[in-house]
């Protein structure tokens, strides 16, 4: 798994790479209750703002950790923000996307990295 | 947080494991380890107890309780005069140009007037009171007690199980109770929606006292951010928010706080600052009117989201002033002004969140039931 700066996490799955954010942001964000995703096959640029998420606290954007296409979104996660609280690595799964440059993957953390990040 | 104040649960709230943050001048639980969504369901389902102490408690004192009471409705449109002994009111001090300073509560404890301000407005409120009363009759802030909230459906069983004349208690009633040996002023009120009671207990004694309601399989401690979703979903003001030196009770829609004997024609009529205005109001209309809203969808539309009358209309109509996630709604809610003429209820308004219109429905306030033992 990797990690971003801004609390993503991407695990890489055949050729594409299922995206999320952490159990440290969901806990601080606090109970997530509106999240709008981006549509499959939209060409996203690393740090776009394509993730919009409230929590009963406020909205945060969430950024394309990489450039790529959306090729999958988690409808389920739309019905029930809650599952980023309840299982932010597993079940609360954001969306998945084709990396165009898979090289960016190697400027992001190892979880020792972001587990250093958030101590 | 230096220079923040500390309230005399501060020990017990970092024992609890809350999640600390500034709040009017306070250092204030925002949240448990609970979290605010559960901590506001626990709250409507069963009890929760809130610290409340950064509110100001004030005691107007003069020759007998009608002094106190007539030099108060010299500032305050409510009749405070007929007020029985031992029962507790809903208030606001008004301004010149018929705005509201700050929203109160307050009751008649036989010969004196107890008074409950916001926080933020707690030196303005006393300095207002003291300017106007004094000397004649003294204006006292209460620094030597704590203030707890016990509310939602088990707050009754709670508390009486401590002193049982809590059960004899109606809405509004206020009473001096014996817990675990202390005097506790109560009044059976709120600010959630739920039945429950508002307590003033001696600094030393506080923490004793929401330890032992805390032992109570029932209750569990709630933080401001639960405290804001259950009143909104109750329908109920936030000060500085909501209402403020510019909104005039009839765009607030807070006239039924003003009594007949002081409206126009009433015995006690006028007498208080603005009471021209706001009595015009009260008869011709106001230009704005706050209204409750129900975004479609489900992405809360928040304090500051412009309103509109149509999908692509030019300029707003409004805004709003609080909104959220409502956790027993489900599903977003808010409040804010509009222009009069759009307030009408089941209208479709627009609110622009992110640059995008979506609608809106004008409904009824609360956003759930209130269940106030009447």
């Amino acid at each position: 798994m990797k990690y971003t700066e801004e609390h993503e996490w991407l695990r890489a799955e055949g050729d594409v790479y299922v995206v999320g954010i952490t159990e440290h942001a969901t806990t601080q964000l606090g109970d997530l209750v509106f999240v709008e995703l981006p549509e499959v096959g939209a060409t996203v640029t690393k740090d776009d703002e394509i993730v919009v998420i409230e929590s009963v606290k406020a909205a945060s954007d969430i950024l394309a950790p990489i450039d790529g296409e959306i090729t999958e979104i988690n409808e389920a996660l739309v019905e029930d923000p809650s599952m980023a609280n309840s299982d932010a690595t597993g079940d609360g799964w954001f969306f998945k996307i084709k990396a165009s440059d898979p090289s960016q993957l190697d400027e992001m953390l190892d979880e020792a990295g972001y587990n250093a990040l958030i101590a | 947080m230096a220079d923040l104040k500390r309230t005399p649960l501060h020990a017990l709230h970092v024992s609890l494991g809350a999640k600390m943050v500034p709040f009017a001048g306070y250092e204030m639980p925002v949240q448990y380890p609970l979290g605010v969504m559960k901590e506001h369901i626990h709250t409507r389902a069963k009890a929760g107890l809130f610290d409340v102490s950064h509110m100001g408690q004030v005691v107007v004192k003069g020759a007998s309780y009608e002094a106190a009471a007539a030099g108060l409705e010299t500032l305050i449109p409510v009749d405070i005069l007929g007020l029985g002994e031992n029962r507790q009111r809903y208030g606001f001090f008004t301004n010149d140009a018929g705005g509201i300073e700050d929203d109160l509560m307050l009751a008649n404890r036989g010969d004196e007037v107890f008074v409950v301000v916001n926080a933020a407005c707690k030196p303005a409120d006393i300095a207002r009171m003291k300017a106007a009363l004094e000397p004649a009759v003294t204006v006292t802030e209460i620094t030597d007690r704590a203030l707890i909230a016990l509310q939602g459906p088990a707050a009754e069983t709670v508390l009486s199980a401590i002193d049982a004349r809590a059960a004899e208690m109606s809405f509004m009633d206020v009473a001096t109770l014996n817990l675990n040996g202390v005097e506790a002023w109560v009044s059976r009120s709120g600010y959630t929606g739920e039945d429950g009671y508002e307590i003033s207990i001696p600094n030393v004694a506080a923490e004793g006292i929401a330890r032992t309601l805390l032992e109570h399989p029932d209750v569990e401690a709630i933080g401001l951010g639960a405290r804001d979703s259950l009143r909104l979903e109750g329908g109920l003001c936030l000060y500085g928010h909501d209402i403020d030196p510019s909104t005039t009770p009839a765009e607030a829609a807070l006239t039924w706080a003003i009594q007949k004997v002081r409206r126009k024609g009433g015995a006690r009529e006028l007498g208080f600052p603005g009471a021209q205005k706001i009595v015009d109001q009260m008869v011709n209309g106001a230009p704005r009117k706050r209204v409750g809203l129900l975004p479609e969808g489900r992405a809360p539309m928040r304090e500051g989201v412009e309103l509109f009358a149509s999908a692509d209309a030019g300029d707003p109509i409004g805004k709003i002033t609080s909104g959220g996630f409502g956790p027993t709604v489900g599903g977003p809610v808010a409040m804010g002004y509009v222009t009069s003429e759009y307030a009408a209820l089941g209208a479709t308004i627009y609110g622009e969140l992110r640059g995008k219109r979506q609608p809106l429905t004008i409904a009824k306030m609360p956003f759930t039931p209130a269940n106030f033992k009447r």
